[in-house]
């Protein structure tokens, strides 16, 4: 399969502590990628490395998109989102005091930024900025509807129930037509149910028909608790202590020596909390 | 506290309290207020004491503090919402009509019979104060951008028709688009280097560069005249009709025949400004539907986020920045142009205060709360005029004790720029301020 | 270099002043994370409160010298403590938790109401006094130039010290002190430990006012005269001391002050008056811009 991101030899030091360690993998186009590793494992460092909210200290990203390839650790943090990578957080980032509908107007910004001539021919009602607009309603819309949240549309986000809430940030970053969706811990705090729907909408993202008129977009996420992402995952990276211990298919990985001495050796609490959660 | 109190503990308690008020009272009032410093017959000073005003002012505080007592506990006691929440309903009615009504009484005023030159003096003072509200509040309301500092605008405004008129003889038409498109670029320029910066601190820079561009207008003598400042400011024409008071040929009058009189100017100068103030607004309400606008409030909401869809944080700042320092310029040429005279003493601090003071008690991003927390705190500092030096006094009390009845100002809720369905209002808890 | 000398001397002292007054910023911006815009003010409030004590004191001719200017410094603290805690608690407390914009708001509400207050209570003419303490010592005589060493400034410079020294105890050796800090770590858990955190900060409030009321004595005696409206410049001075010196931080704060105070009196001697302030607020611009954790503060992380 082709590659949409290859990571070669990343590393990220602050100051003495070595968070990410010479780490290289490729994920695959259409493919859903995730990297999982115990608590400290250096994932959401490598996450902010790949989204541009860190500068790599060493080592390469290049994206592959659309027949070319971006050296993602040279641009500035607002290009890589132009450049095709959208990401969700951690700890849910919406515009609270914004509806949901809103929400995802922002996230089509660029879009709709161009259609108006750069504000002054909005202003002054000229341009088609009117139709630009509507397609731009249309496609929030469309993923209102993929993710359940059609009926909350001209709510305040900041209303939304936890799970709502994730879902509307995955409908932001999708409502960027990106070719790569990084989710960094998309199923924390989730119940049982909704991570079953969860599941099903990435592979419904991957395959580009969660909404109506989205081409298929790969998905890199990065998640410590292992019975998530062996369900949806067709790759796996394992990371501990900042290097990559292992790299295959969710069977491979779960066979994995290393990974089980990883995981039984410090993550083995952390992922009961998790499951109770 | 739903239990049945007895009547007895309650007054006790109260006066406990305001025993206590009174004894700090008197501590803070006997040096200050009970020993005046006054000058003697030397030169020399000493102590001139005025216990009676010491005694009133600690009664004062005791008998203030036992009624707010005795209030809070009979509130208590009741049951049911409180007179806020019963009347928000209400309130939220009438107010789809408030708008309407300023706009209308606004345009009206010159024309209502019995307005003479102070009042009208009044209106454009105030309206100054409300274009100057929705100007900042482009920045501070919907960038979440903290800016003390937004009187350097104004005073770029101001100075730059000044000197624009004195040394190249432009006339007013010409240096009004000037004057902002020159505040814009100093908005720019001030923007730049403050970009990386939050809350508290970005406020404190701003305030900095205020300062800085008034003590430079203050020392730069040979340009700006120094404190004497710069008199003599071209009146603007009524399209090339002067409004000159002998109504001579080419003048307003003569040439509508009318009979000369000084109020034409002053209701010329009221309609410059209302359309002045009334386009900032039209610009405003229209950017907001915008993505530009859009892109300013989710920016105030989250930062990070906006970074994250690919919005350029910088270029998203910079506007905002320099539409509000461009609106600040206008309204700084024409306070030049209405003065006839400028000097550094009208940009000092207090001023940025008092626009921010009108923002945030207004409610940031709210257009008709801006215009209303305008109207009463310009008009109400006119009002209180017979107190003379109590005045400013009471106008700092007055921001305290608007800020801790309603800290999210008159009107904190949010009206949603676009809806699927309808357009309901969002709650001032849901919105965020801003950490720029 | 005599001349260099003696503006050391000025600047050193007119820094300890600064630094005093820092020292409320930082206090107050650690623990509850705003600016207390006031501050300069009750600066201002305690100059008064001095001068008020200062001539009862002389008038009734109890005591003069150094017995009068200890009990005038002791007045002033209490008398501007209590204002320092009435600000607090009137204008501060009851939005507390509230949005952050709206202590702000109040707290320049109540600088204008303190301004004023004094500007009605006092009259707005400046108020001179006679130089209370005389006398000094010539350092250094370069030609026709010499340097001196007032008792003024040797006062202003061991006083500060003294009162840093019994403040620095208090923060780092007491109870009340691990409280403080506890509070400015994270004031929700301190509370749920069981530290009653509104008078922890209302403490806060007490000494920082207390401070800048001996630097308002220091500055009266040294300058001679003040008015309603020194708070606002010196208290601008003294949050970029705080800030220079990295907020939060205490050593900071005085560091911060010394510097200002430094650069002021250097720029007014070989450059130029009028624009000695222009470099204050240009020093204060371009270190929140480059440095904005000061010299001595430490860094914030934003958690992605």
């Amino acid at each position: 399969m082709a590659p949409i991101l290859t990571v070669e030899k990343l590393t990220m030091r602050f100051g003495g502590l070595t968070a990410v360690k010479e780490v290289s993998f490729t994920a695959a186009e259409g493919a859903i990628t995730a990297v999982i590793g115990p608590n400290g494992a250096g994932k959401t460092t490598m996450f902010n490395c790949i989204t541009g909210f860190y500068r790599p200290t060493g080592g390469s990203l290049v994206l592959h998109h659309g027949g070319q390839e971006v050296a993602l650790h040279r641009l500035a943090g607002h290009r890589i989102a132009r450049a095709g990578v959208a990401r969700t957080f951690q700890n849910v980032r919406l515009f609270a005091g914004m509806t949901a509908l809103e929400n995802l107007l922002v996230a089509q910004h660029r879009k709709l930024m161009a259609s108006t001539g750069f504000g002054i021919g909005a202003v002054l009602g000229l341009s088609g900025y009117k139709a630009a607009e509507q397609a731009a309603i249309g496609r929030a819309t469309a993923w209102l509807e993929a993710c359940g949240l059609i009926d909350r549309a001209d709510d305040p986000a900041g209303s939304l129930p936890y799970g709502a809430q994730r879902r509307l940030e995955i409908a932001r970053a999708m409502c960027t037509e990106p070719a790569l969706l990084c989710l960094d811990e998309p199923a924390a705090g989730l119940n049982p149910r909704e991570s079953t729907a969860l599941g099903e909408l990435l592979r419904a993202i991957r395959d580009g028909r969660a909404a109506e008129g989205a081409a298929p977009c790969s998905i890199l996420l990065i998640e410590h608790d292992m019975g998530v992402v062996m369900g949806i995952s067709d790759h796996i990276v394992v990371l501990d202590h900042g290097s990559k211990i292992a790299d295959g298919t969710p069977a491979a990985i779960r066979a994995d020596e290393k990974v089980i001495a990883a995981y039984l050796g410090e993550g083995d609490e952390d992922e009961h909390e998790d499951s109770a959660a | 506290m739903s239990l049945a109190h007895p009547r007895r503990p309650v007054l006790g308690a109260a006066l406990k309290d305001a025993g206590l008020a009174a004894l700090i009272a008197a501590g803070l009032f006997l040096p200050m207020v009970g020993l005046r410093t006054d000058v003697g017959p030397t030169g020399a000073l000493f102590l001139r004491t005025r216990w009676t005003d010491v005694l009133l002012l600690v009664a004062i505080v005791f008998a203030g503090r036992f009624l707010i007592r005795l209030w809070q506990e009979w509130r208590a006691e009741r049951h049911g919402p409180s007179l806020q929440k019963r009347l928000a309903g209400p309130m939220l009615r009438l107010g789809r009509f408030v708008a309407p009504a300023l706009l209308l009484f606004a345009l009206l005023l010159p024309l209502i019979p019995g307005i003479g030159r102070y009042e009208l003096d009044l209106g454009i003072l105030v309206l100054t104060y409300v274009m100057l509200g929705w100007g900042l509040n482009i920045v501070v309301g919907l960038a979440g951008l903290l800016d003390l500092g937004y009187v350097a605008f104004y005073a770029v405004g101001a100075y730059s028709y000044a000197l624009l008129a004195q040394y190249f003889g432009l006339s007013f038409w010409i240096c009004l688009p000037l004057a902002g498109l020159l505040a814009a670029f100093w908005g720019i320029l001030l923007g730049f280097p403050v970009l990386r910066l939050r809350g508290d601190y970005l406020a404190i820079v701003t305030l900095g560069f205020g300062e800085i561009i008034r003590l430079v207008l203050l020392n730069w003598v040979s340009l700006t005249g120094g404190p004497n400042g710069i008199s003599g400011i071209p009146r603007p024409s009524f399209f090339g009709l002067a409004f000159t008071a002998g109504g001579g040929p080419g003048s307003f009058a003569d040439f509508f025949g009318l009979e000369p009189s000084p109020t034409h100017r002053v209701v010329f100068l009221y309609y410059l400004i209302l359309a002045l103030a009334l386009l900032t607004n039209w610009v405003t309400l229209r950017l907001r539907r915008q993505p530009l606008g859009r892109a300013w409030e989710a920016m105030r909401e989250d930062e990070i986020a906006c970074r994250s869809l690919g919005i350029n944080i910088t270029t998203t700042k910079l506007t905002a920045f320099a539409l509000g320092a461009m609106f600040g310029g206008f309204a700084g040429a024409f306070f030049a142009t209405r003065q006839a005279f400028i000097s550094p003493e009208s940009f000092t601090f207090i001023e940025s205060a008092i626009i921010l003071a009108i923002v945030v008690l207004g409610g940031l991003g709210s257009q008709l709360g801006v215009a209303i927390a305008a109207l009463v705190l310009i008009g109400g500092f006119e009002v209180f005029r017979d107190l003379q030096e109590w005045r400013m006094l009471v106008f700092g009390a007055a921001m305290v004790l608007i800020m801790i009845w309603k800290p999210r100002g008159l009107v904190g809720s949010r009206t949603p720029t676009v809806a699927l369905s309808e357009k309901r209002t969002i709650s001032a808890a849901m919105v965020a301020e801003g950490r720029g | 270099m005599a001349y260099a000398l003696q503006q050391l001397i000025n600047g050193v002292s007119l820094g300890m002043i600064y630094g005093l007054i820092a020292i409320g910023y930082t206090m107050v911006y650690g623990i509850i994370g705003m600016i207390n815009f006031a501050h300069g003010d009750i600066f201002m409030v305690g100059a008064f409160l001095s001068l008020i004590g200062l001539l009862l004191i002389t008038s009734s001719g109890m005591l003069d010298g150094a017995g009068a200017i200890v009990l005038v410094l002791a007045l002033s603290m209490a008398f501007t403590a209590l204002y320092g805690w009435t600000v607090e608690r009137i204008a501060y407390r009851p939005l507390r938790g509230s949005f952050r914009l709206a202590p702000l708001i109040s707290a320049i509400g109540m600088s204008i109401v303190l301004q004023n207050y004094v500007q009605v209570a006092q009259g707005a003419r400046v108020k001179p006094i006679e130089p209370v303490v005389h006398g000094g010592f010539t350092l250094m005589r370069d030609g026709t130039f010499a340097v001196q060493l007032s008792t003024m400034q040797i006062l202003i410079i061991t006083t500060t010290l003294a009162i840093l020294g019994v403040f620095t105890w208090l923060v780092t050796k007491t109870p009340l002190g691990r409280a403080m800090r506890a509070c400015e770590q994270d004031r929700r858990m301190a509370s749920l430990l069981g530290i009653d955190t509104d008078r922890t900060i209302s403490i806060t409030f007490v000494i920082g006012a207390a401070l800048a009321s001996v630097a308002g004595t220091m500055y009266l005696l040294r300058y001679g005269v003040i008015d309603f409206y020194i708070g606002f410049l010196v208290g601008v001075k003294a949050f970029t001391a705080a800030v220079l010196g990295g907020i939060g931080s205490l050593p900071g704060a005085v560091l911060g002050g010394l510097l200002i105070g430094l650069i002021e009196t250097f720029w007014s001697a070989y450059f130029s008056v009028q624009y000695k302030d222009v470099a204050a607020f240009s020093i204060l611009i371009m270190t929140l811009v480059f440095m904005p954790t000061g010299l001595l503060g430490r860094a914030e992380v934003e958690k992605v």
